[in-house]
């Protein structure tokens, strides 16, 4: 045992001794082990940081469920919701109105603002001193006194403000009377679409980092194997000369830790300045749990250990030398394939699942996809080994890439096998999204032709007083080119409380009538049944000439204000008409002079606008003219379709995985391939010395990446489409096959290659140039070629 | 070795008498073979027959009589010479090699140029070697073979004294 | 010192500074057809660097390089790399054939780097790895051949196109005496038979010895050992 910890401690001093060569060994271990482990951490703190994220959402919730007011007391605060858009963000706007000492403070308040006074968020603040904001700080009307705390944002660049008010009356839709903030609202439940999307999301993002921080660890192989050799030469067994070897990977795998941690931490101080798809996190919210931390902390080294034994397997360490077993055995493909079909085994049973609801067992989805994955890894070498020694010909630069790459196919494998696991990945999740956004993706039935902005009145004896006022103001706003006439809407029913059946009851001049239905004809005093319409049954039952109905009739045991109204004698008929907004309008449409006056106390009102696209804040303008008027309109847009929100995210999850995994892919391709180069300084020296051109050399470094690539990447796509095509069935989804994303996954891989080549030509063409000693391959053995890897930088 | 070249080189940097001569030869170049006086006497006495020392003066002291020799332009010339002619490469020549080395640090001389002469004459030689060995059969080859190689020791000696020629000059003038 | 008339590759105060440290300082150098040049001097002395800017591979501070009657400082370093191409054949010490390529594959990379076609060149390979007899070892790796061997595949890959000058830096270096003598025996014969001009860097005695004169390497001043005899 003493035995073990010497070998292993020695294995780590060479890690970092060995003077500027061992160095710089150490350093390309850490970087390249740390980018995996930081990256590995931050995708374990997502999930954290997303749950944070709601949690401060849900505790400062003030939506009420009941319809009932609650009664004035000493402990209570009117709120009005008050959220708007600016420029396409999301504001998030509330006007609130203590009512008394014992109030509840939302989250992020230390006191209430003044009547008139606005807290903001600090990204609101910023963004209403940026200037060209003077739209949103009309709309908001207010004295800016302070900033909202962390604690009542879900994240940094949230735009948020609380406005004081002292002249709210609560009427139930959005302006409650509240006792607290926050609520223990169940959660959504998990779509098992998707969960799967965003398991196996977190599964192709985390293994090609595994991948990598395999590929990491044998940075500086050969000196290595030398290093072994000299041991053993002065007496170290074989068992021992593994075991230092392993200590040093070891070593190598601790400082990546290190290295990891601080990147980590680094990219959590940097974490609140990206916002990504309207998500943006707070440090504090970057925390992975300490459970999957001490995870990461085990399994690095210990992966580093694995890999440097098992790629020592085939390796006779000798004293004079590393022998690799002759002739390495062929590469044999029957065990490689058992990986892939284990994978695809495991994930059969669960074929068509996702339709009836039924859970996905987690574990059979992970382990079958993961073994797919690593399948790619396991297949690649013995691809790559049987493709090249079949190749031949061709120019000298190409000869010497193809030449290359026979003699050792297995660590250009090794280059490519996270970019392929990672394409393989993106292409099976492309497939997933395309199959399975149908379902998410909503026909809304909006006509944004027709109007692209919806504005609607919350009920209150000012609706009509405020839907002219807007009119007028709507008509001076610039962009706007259409406003339709203004409606007021109420209900109609059998009673006054608790009614059975109820309709709709839409009132306007003629004109604004003509927009909703199909009228026969009209004149100010006419009544209107709307006949057909879409699911509506109610209206016919009420549709008594000359009966009585309710207008506005309470529900539950709240005092009724409903309004007794008496049918006119003759009802006329109308024909239904899709809106702008989708569906068509049903029940009663009045005309004003048949409406009551006293009904007009409790109305909503709703006008459609139409805005010039080519006058850039056209919309903006629409919502701060409204608001002036009436703080409490909704203005929502009108589009074709939706999106449900949570998809959003997953998406953008994953383009953020993506993009960082290709990038570190790029920088350990890069490292390897500037390695490999150092390595072979003295011979590019000779070659230059008898007159190769650069473009020949470079053209055979361009090979030698771009024909495994070419490889992998055809690997990736089979497997990717694979991979696809059970995920879909999965989720009992037809299946199609997205070729422009299948090309671009694998454009961007090749492109990520193309890349590293080009950066790698450099210090190429640095090396080909005689450096500030004479070039290495006329040198004296006491300067071996590798010892100044600085070059002539 | 000419012993007369190497007392006419250690006059070059001052007068001395016989018995000091005899001394600083002892302490440079005699090791553990120290001249005898009486060759040093019989030296100086046909170096002054040939013009290239002179009696700079005599000394009457407690003892014998002591001269005073000093070295003659003409002397000068004849170490210059010396120093200048590579010897003919054969074996065992360092102990002459040695002297001329020391003698030109000594007397302010570029020993490199020394050491690239005699090199140049030892590659002269080695060429011929290895010409005839290249003509020649087996025999010959081997015996050119091991001329070449004992001619090669002496000019890795040279490289060797020549790449340490700053701390022999250090040594031998402080000594 | 002009330009010694009648030679093939000369140079005159050759200067070349590395940083603060000056690698040549004033050299000068000459060869004719035919002849056998031996560059020696100590380690550092600025052997190599002569070499390097003699075969066009760095070019100097200062100083003229002459090829038939070319000026080599004038020209790009495409022209001077297609002029090694085509006129110099080189041989290290080590680290000079490509471990990927058959020994042949090896031998007939500058012919194909000069454009010839696969088959051809390795034929032509083949018949110099004959002269140099390491035709046996065509087929095999680098890696599978001894050191003497290899070099002997090297001096068949530096002459394969004929060069007029041959460039050898330590070329027996790696090897013991004997595959040292047989390596410049037939280097130097080879040479001689098709008139090429041999450079040789070399600190070996024995090695110089093969040939015509030497020019000694100081601090970086040379010193043309003929001249001053």
């Amino acid at each position: 045992m003493n035995g073990w910890i010497r070998d292993l401690t020695m294995g780590a001093r060479f890690a970092v001794t060995g003077g500027r060569e061992g160095w710089m060994r150490a350093v390309l271990t850490a970087v390249g082990v740390g980018l995996g482990v930081a990256l590995l951490l931050v995708t374990t703190a997502i999930p954290n940081a997303l749950q944070s994220r709601e949690i401060r959402g849900e505790a400062r919730d003030d939506y009420q469920m009941s319809d009932q007011v609650m009664p004035k007391g000493d402990d209570t605060v009117i709120v009005a919701q008050v959220d708007t858009v600016f420029r396409g963000e999301d504001v998030r706007g509330r006007i609130m109105q203590p009512e008394g000492a014992e109030a509840p403070l939302p989250p992020g308040l230390s006191a209430y603002p003044k009547a008139g006074d606005v807290l903001v968020s600090p990204a609101l603040a910023e963004l209403l001193k940026s200037g060209g904001a003077e739209l949103l700080d009309r709309r908001i009307d207010g004295k800016v006194v302070g900033t909202i705390g962390d604690d009542g944002l879900i994240g940094p660049h949230e735009l948020s403000y609380i406005k004081g008010a002292d002249d709210l009356v609560p009427t139930g839709y959005r302006m409650h009377r509240l006792d607290s903030f926050g609520t223990d609202a169940q959660r959504e439940e998990m779509d098992p679409r998707l969960l799967l999307l965003t398991l196996i999301i977190f599964i192709v993002l985390l293994m090609p980092v595994g991948v990598f921080i395999a590929t990491a660890v044998r940075f500086g192989g050969e000196r290595r194997d030398r290093r072994l050799a000299a041991l053993r030469l002065i007496g170290a067994d074989g068992r021992m000369a593994r075991r230092i070897a392993a200590g040093e990977a070891c070593a190598g795998a601790l400082l990546g830790l290190v290295v990891g941690g601080g990147l980590f931490l680094a990219a959590r101080q940097l974490a609140p300045r990206l916002q990504v798809m309207d998500i943006s996190v707070f440090s504090h919210d970057l925390a992975p749990a300490p459970a999957l931390v001490v995870l990461v902390a085990l399994a690095v080294p210990a992966a580093a250990v694995a890999v440097t034994l098992f790629a020592l397997r085939g390796v006779v360490i000798e004293p004079l030398g590393v022998v690799r077993t002759a002739k390495p055995s062929r590469r044999r493909l029957w065990w490689r394939l058992l990986l892939p079909v284990a994978g695809l085994a495991l994930l059969s049973p669960m074929i068509g699942k996702g339709n009836e609801n039924g859970d996905f067992n987690q574990w059979m989805v992970t382990s079958g996809v993961v073994l797919l994955l690593v399948g790619i890894t396991a297949i690649l070498p013995w691809l790559v080994e049987a493709v090249v020694a079949r190749l031949g010909g061709g120019a000298v630069s190409w000869q010497l890439a193809v030449r290359r790459l026979q003699l050792s196919s297995g660590s250009a494998a090794r280059l490519v096998n996270g970019i392929a696991v990672a394409v393989a990945g993106a292409i099976a999740l492309q497939m997933l999204f395309a199959g399975v956004s149908s379902y998410y993706t909503k026909e809304t039935g909006e006509d944004p032709a027709r109007a692209d902005l919806s504005l609607f009145l919350p009920e209150s004896p000012d609706t009509f007083r405020q839907l002219a006022e807007q009119q007028r103001a709507l008509r001076e706003t610039p962009g706007v080119t259409k406003v339709t006439a203004p409606v007021a809407q109420t209900v109609a029913a059998d009673r006054a409380v608790d009614p059975e059946g109820n309709a709709s009851v839409t009132s306007g001049s003629c004109a604004a009538l003509r927009d909703l239905a199909g009228l026969p004809s009209c004149k100010d005093g006419d009544v209107f049944q709307v006949v057909g319409a879409e699911y509506d049954e109610e209206t016919p039952k009420l549709a008594k000439p000359g009966g009585t109905v309710y207008l506005n009739p309470a529900y539950g045991t709240s005092k009724s204000k409903a309004l007794r109204w008496q049918l006119p004698a003759q009802l006329k008929e109308a024909t239904p008409k899709a809106a702008p907004g989708g569906g068509e309008t049903s029940g009663f449409l009045v005309t004003t002079g048949a409406l009551p006056e006293a009904a007009r106390q409790s109305m909503t009102g709703h006008v459609y606008v139409k805005t010039d696209p080519a006058v850039a804040d056209a919309r903006d303008e629409v919502r701060t003219a409204v608001a002036q008027i009436a703080p409490l309109t909704e203005v929502n847009q009108l589009a074709a379709t939706e999106r449900s929100q949570r998809f959003d995210s997953i998406r953008t999850g994953l383009f953020v995985g993506a993009t960082c995994v290709l990038l570190l892919i790029g920088a350990s391709l890069l490292v390897s391939q500037l390695e490999q180069l150092r390595e072979r300084r003295k011979l590019l020296a000779a070659l230059v010395a008898f007159g190769t051109r650069r473009r020949t050399l470079s053209l055979s470094v361009l090979w030698q990446t771009a024909v495994p690539i070419a490889l992998g990447l055809l690997l990736a796509a089979g497997v990717g489409l694979g991979l696809g095509v059970v995920l879909l069935k999965m989720v009992d989804t037809a299946v199609a096959v997205d070729w422009p994303s299948v090309l671009a996954m694998t454009g961007i891989g090749a492109g990520v290659v193309l890349a590293v080549t080009l950066l790698s030509l450099p210090p190429l063409l640095r090396m080909m140039r005689p450096a500030r000693r004479a070039p290495q391959g006329t040198s004296r053995p006491d300067e071996g070629a590798a010892q100044d890897p600085g070059g002539a930088a | 070795m000419s012993i007369g070249h190497t007392l006419l080189g250690l006059l070059e940097s001052g007068p001395r008498h016989g018995y000091d001569l005899k001394r600083a030869f002892d302490e440079k170049f005699g090791h553990d073979k120290p001249l005898h006086y009486g060759q040093v006497y019989s030296t100086m006495s046909r170096l002054l027959k040939n013009g290239l020392v002179e009696v700079d003066g005599v000394e009457a002291g407690g003892g014998p009589e002591r001269k005073r020799y000093a070295i003659t332009e003409a002397g000068i010339t004849d170490v210059q010479q010396w120093l200048a002619t590579p010897e003919k490469p054969e074996p065992y020549l360092s102990s002459t090699l040695y002297t001329k080395v020391v003698l030109a640090l000594l007397t302010g001389r570029d020993a490199g140029d020394l050491l690239d002469t005699q090199r140049s004459e030892h590659l002269r030689m080695m060429r011929i070697l290895t010409d005839r060995k290249r003509k020649g059969d087996l025999a010959d080859q081997l015996i050119c073979d091991h001329a070449l190689f004992h001619l090669e020791a002496d000019l890795r000696w040279l490289e060797l004294t020549a790449a340490r020629l700053d701390k022999l000059a250090k040594a031998v003038t402080e000594g | 010192m002009s330009a010694p008339a009648g030679s093939l590759l000369s140079a005159q105060d050759l200067r070349k500074a590395y940083g603060p440290t000056a690698a040549l300082d004033g050299a000068h150098f000459s060869i004719h057809a035919g002849e056998v040049v031996a560059v020696m001097g100590p380690s550092g002395s600025g052997k190599s660097t002569l070499l390097h800017c003699l075969a066009g591979i760095v070019p100097p501070d200062a100083g003229t390089i002459t090829y038939n009657g070319r000026e080599l400082s004038g020209m790009s370093d495409a022209e001077r790399s297609a002029l090694r191409r085509s006129d110099f054949g080189f041989v290290f010490q080590f680290g000079q054939l490509v471990p990927e390529l058959s020994c042949v594959e090896n031998v007939a990379l500058p012919l194909r780097l000069n454009g010839a076609k696969r088959k051809e060149a390795e034929r032509t390979a083949l018949t110099w790895m004959e002269r140099l007899e390491v035709d046996d070892l065509a087929k095999k790796r680098p890696g599978e051949v001894s050191g003497g061997q290899g070099q002997r595949v090297a001096v068949a890959r530096s002459l394969v196109t004929g060069p007029r000058v041959l460039f050898a830096d330590e070329p027996t270096g790696a090897l013991d005496s004997l595959n040292g003598e047989r390596v410049m025996q037939l280097l130097t014969d080879a040479a001689r038979s098709t008139n090429a001009a041999v450079v040789l860097v070399t600190h070996e005695a024995r090695v110089a010895a093969y040939s015509d004169r030497e020019i000694v390497v100081r601090d970086g001043k040379s010193r043309d050992m003929e001249h001053v005899l």
